[in-house]
C-alpha cells in the first residue's frame, strides 16, 4: 500500500507541482485547480476512520507521502488536511471534503453554543474552506469552523512565503463540536504538527541533498568538478548523515503516531531542526552564490528547512520538554526510556 | 539515494523477550560494579564474566546450534548486546570473537575450523582479536606488509600488527595478511586465525594515555601456522575483510560506550533541571534515540544479508560526534571538574571518558575514512 501511496503522490507532483509552480504560489496565492487535483487523488481523506472504526491507513504508511510533500514544497495545506481529518473522525465527527486545515496557538473559547476567539498561525488559514482547533484544556473540545465565517483574517507568511494565517471569530456557531478523541490530549494539534513538519524536512532534506551532490560533480573549478575536493565530499557526507537521521526519525515518529507515542514525535522534531539547520547550511556553502539566487530552486528548499523547524515546537522547545521528563525520572529510568521510545509498548513512552 | 534506505525498523517480540532475563541477570552479576568501570563499556575485560555469558548461551547466538549457538535472529544478540553496553558490563573479553570472528569463521571457515572454533567461542572461553594495522597502515589498510609465505603444510608469518586491542589476552588472531603479489591493490591479501601461543609471537601492550593497557604491539617472527590456519580462500582476504567492516560500524557500541557518563550526568544535575540542563539532556537523548533506530535498520539490512557499509558508515560516525559531545556537554552542565581518582562517580566517569573520547573516532574507522565512503555513497568519488 506504501508504494502505491508514494507512486501516485510522487507522479501527481512530478506532473503538476514544477518549481514554477511552486514561486508562482508564493506571488499569487492559492490555486484552487491544484488542491482539487490533490484532494480528488484521495489523500486528505486517506486517514479518516469509517462507521466501523476502520481506517484506509495508518501514518506510518503515509510517511513516504508526507516526505514528498516536503521534497516538492507543496503550495497546499494536503498534510494538514489529512491530519485535520484523521482527528475530526477519531472524535466522532464526519471527514471533511473541501480544502481544510488547522490552528494550534490562539484564544477560542466556546461560550455556550459559540465560538470566540482567534486561531493563529493556520497554514492557508485565509484561504481554505475550513478550519479546526481545540477549546479548553481540561476537557478539549475539537471544534469544526467554516473560514467564511471569520470576522477577521491576519495574513501572515512564513520564511517561505507560506499563509500562516491568524482568524478571528466573533461569536460563530462551529460546523461541528465534539470532545476530543479520549486516546487524545490536548498536545495532540501541537504533536502531529510537528510529525508532519519532520517528514517534510526529511523529504527536503533529501531533495536538497540529492541537488547538491548534482551541483558539484558538475561544475568545474582548478581543472576539476569540486566534487572532488575532500572538504566538500565531507560537508556533503555530514548533510547525508544528517539527513539519514532524520528519515529514520520521521519514520519513527510516523509508525509509532498510530500507538499514541509521544516521545518518538519529540524525537523527531528534534532531530529535523538540528538537520534542517546543518542541511540547508552546507547546501548553501557547497552551490557558491548560484544557490543564494531566487532562479535556482535550493532557495525554496531551504527557506522551507528554515521555517518548518521552528515550526510546531523548536528544538530548544521539545528537548526542554523531553529533558524536563529525563531529568525528573532519574538515570535509572533512561535506558528503558530509550528502548520504549521505538517499540510498540507505550508503557513509558507517553510524556 | 541510500538515505531512504533508513525505514523504521520494529525489534521482533521473541528478541525482545529475552530483554528482562538479560536485566535481572545484570541486576545479579553487577550489583556492586561501580560506575567508574562501567565507564570502561567494551574496553571492560572480565574472564569470568563472559564465561557465564557464555553459560546462558548469550555468547555467538545467532551461530547455528551443532557448533553450540542458538540459532537466534540478528535481534536477539542485538538486545542482548546493547542491555549488556547500556549497563557497562564488562564484555571485552569475548567481544570480538562474538561480533564478528565466529561470524567469519561460520562463513568462510572449513568445516574443521568451524568445529575447533564456535562451540569454544560460544561457551565464552574462547577471545578474539582482530589483526588489521600495521605501522605503515592505519587508515590505508590495503597498504599492510605483514606476509604469509606457502610451506609443503602450511605457512610462515613473517611481520607486524599494531594497535591490536587485547592480543595480550586473547587466544586467537583473526590477521589480515599479504599471501601473494597482485597487481591489484586490493588482491594477494587473505586472512589467517593465528593461534597466539605459538612460538615466534611477541605479545607487547602499548600503554594509552591514561596508562592503561588495552592494545597492543604484535611481532611475527617466522611463525609456522599449520594449513588450518587460512580462512576462507587465498587471496579473498581483502573482500572478506570488508564484509566485516559494517558488522563492526553499525552495532550500539557506536554510541552506548559512554551511557555511564550520561548517567552520572542525570544524577549529578538532579530532578530539577534548569532550562539550559533540561534542553541539552533531551537533546542528548533526542540524539541517542534517533542513532538507535538507525542502528536498527542497519541491523536488519545485514540480517537479510545486504552490505549496507554507507549506512553503517553513518551510523559509526554520528555516533562517535555524539559520543565525543558528550563529556563537552557535561562541563557546559555541571560545575563538577573531572577526578582521576578520589572524586564522586560522575567526576571519576567524566575524567575517564574525557580522555578515551579522542578514540571513538578513531576505532574501527577513522572519521576521514567513514565521510569519504558516504561520499563514494553520494557518488562524489
Amino acid at each position: 500500500m506504501r508504494e502505491l501511496f508514494e507512486s501516485t503522490v510522487r507522479r501527481i507532483c512530478e506532473d503538476h507541482v514544477p518549481i514554477e509552480r511552486v514561486s508562482a504560489a508564493e506571488e499569487k496565492g492559492w490555486s484552487p485547480a491544484l488542491w482539487e487535483l490533490f484532494e480528488s487523488s484521495g489523500f486528505s481523506q486517506a486517514l479518516a476512520v469509517d462507521e466501523s472504526g476502520e481506517s484506509g491507513a495508518s501514518w506510518g504508511d503515509l510517511c513516504g507521502v508526507l516526505m514528498i510533500c516536503g521534497q516538492y514544497s507543496l503550495p497546499l495545506p494536503l498534510p494538514e488536511a489529512m491530519f485535520a481529518n484523521y482527528l475530526l473522525t477519531r472524535s466522532g465527527l464526519e471527514a471533511m471534503s473541501g480544502s481544510l486545515s488547522f490552528g494550534v496557538d490562539g484564544d477560542l473559547c466556546l461560550e455556550g453554543s459559540t465560538v470566540k476567539g482567534s486561531l493563529r498561525d493556520i497554514p492557508w488559514g485565509g484561504d481554505v474552506d475550513h478550519v479546526i482547533g481545540l477549546v479548553g484544556t481540561s476537557n478539549p473540545m475539537v471544534v469544526l469552523m467554516s473560514r467564511a465565517d471569520a470576522a477577521q483574517v491576519n495574513r501572515t507568511t512564513n520564511i517561505a512565503g507560506e499563509p500562516r494565517d491568524e482568524l478571528y471569530f466573533d461569536g460563530v456557531t462551529p460546523l461541528a463540536v465534539a470532545p476530543l478523541a479520549a486516546s487524545m490530549n490536548k498536545d495532540v494539534l501541537k504533536l502531529g504538527g510537528a510529525m508532519l513538519r519532520s517528514a517534510q524536512i526529511a523529504g527536503a532534506m533529501q531533495g536538497v541533498l540529492a541537488l547538491a551532490a548534482e551541483y558539484v560533480n558538475d561544475r568545474v573549478q582548478f581543472g576539476r568538478p569540486i566534487a572532488r575536493f575532500q572538504a566538500v565530499q565531507h560537508q556533503l557526507a555530514i548533510c547525508a548523515e544528517q539527513t539519514a537521521a532524520t528519515v529514520v526519525s520521521a519514520e519513527l515518529a510516523c509508525a509509532q503516531f498510530d500507538n499514541g507515542s509521544e516521545v518518538s514525535t519529540m524525537v523527531a522534531k528534534i532531530s529535523s531542526a538540528e538537520a534542517a539547520a546543518a542541511g540547508a547550511a552546507i547546501t548553501h556553502a557547497v552551490h557558491g552564490a548560484i544557490g543564494f539566487t531566487q532562479e535556482y530552486p535550493l532557495q525554496l528548499s531551504t527557506r522551507r528547512l528554515w521555517s518548518w523547524r521552528s515550526e510546531y515546537g523548536s528544538l530548544s522547545y521539545w528537548s526542554q520538554r523531553l529533558g524536563s521528563k529525563v531529568c525528573a525520572a532519574g538515570s535509572d529510568k533512561l535506558w528503558a526510556r530509550i528502548v520504549n521510545a521505538s517499540s510498540d509498548s507505550t508503557q513509558e513512552s507517553s510524556i | 539515494m541510500f538515505t531512504e534506505q533508513f525505514k523504521y525498523t520494529r525489534i521482533p517480540a521473541e528478541a525482545e523477550a529475552v530483554r528482562s532475563e538479560v536485566r535481572e541477570f545484570l541486576r545479579d552479576n553487577l550489583r556492586d560494579f561501580p560506575a567508574s568501570k562501567r565507564a570502561d563499556s567494551w574496553m571492560g575485560f572480565d574472564a569470568e564474566f563472559s564465561r557465564k555469558l557464555g553459560q546462558r548461551g548469550w555468547i555467538g547466538l545467532s551461530l547455528p546450534t551443532e557448533y553450540g549457538g542458538a540459532d537466534a535472529g540478528a535481534f536477539t544478540r542485538y538486545v542482548i548486546v546493547e542491555e549488556l553496553l547500556a549497563a557497562g558490563a564488562p564484555v571485552s573479553a569475548h567481544w570480538f570473537s562474538d561480533r564478528q570472528s565466529g561470524q567469519q569463521i561460520l562463513r568462510f571457515g572449513t568445516e574443521y575450523q568451524k568445529e575447533h572454533h564456535l562451540p569454544a567461542i560460544c561457551r565464552g572461553e574462547s577471545f578474539f582479536c582482530i589483526g588489521m594495522s600495521e605501522p605503515n597502515s592505519g587508515s590505508d589498510l590495503a597498504s599492510i606488509k605483514t606476509k604469509a609465505t606457502p610451506t609443503d603444510n602450511g605457512w610462515i608469518l613473517n611481520g607486524q600488527k599494531v594497535w591490536t586491542t587485547n592480543a595480550h589476552r586473547s587466544h586467537y588472531m583473526i590477521a589480515l595478511v599479504r599471501t601473494s603479489d597482485s597487481e591489484s591493490r586490493h588482491g594477494g591479501m587473505s586472512q589467517f586465525i593465528v593461534d597466539l601461543s605459538l612460538p615466534g609471537i611477541t605479545v607487547l601492550p602499548i600503554k594509552d594515555l591514561t596508562g592503561s593497557e588495552h592494545f597492543n604491539e604484535v611481532f611475527f617472527d617466522d611463525v609456522h601456522l599449520d594449513s588450518h590456519a587460512l580462512l576462507g580462500a587465498e587471496g579473498d582476504g581483502w573482500k572478506q575483510v570488508t564484509s566485516e567492516l559494517s558488522m563492526e560500524r553499525s552495532g550500539p557500541e557506536r554510541f552506548l560506550s559512554s551511557m555511564a557518563l550520561l548517567n552520572t550526568l542525570i544524577d549529578a544535575i538532579g530532578t530539577e533541571p534548569n532550562a539550559l540542563q533540561a534542553k541539552e539532556i533531551g537533546h542528548l537523548a533526542a540524539r541517542l534515540i534517533t542513532l538507535r533506530q538507525m542502528s536498527l535498520t542497519v541491523t536488519e539490512q545485514l540480517a537479510a544479508g545486504e552490505q549496507p557499509a554507507v549506512a553503517a558508515a553513518c551510523v559509526k560516525d554520528l555516533g562517535a560526534v555524539f559520543e565525543q559531545d558528550l563529556p563537552e556537554l557535561a562541563q557546559l552542565l555541571c560545575d563538577i571538574p573531572p577526578a582521576s581518582s578520589g572524586g564522586c562517580d560522575h567526576a571519576m566517569v567524566l575524567a575517564h571518558l574525557t580522555q578515551q573520547a579522542p578514540s571513538f573516532s578513531l576505532r574501527g574507522g577513522t572519521r576521514e575514512v567513514l565521510r569519504g565512503i558516504i561520499a563514494k555513497g553520494l557518488g562524489l568519488r
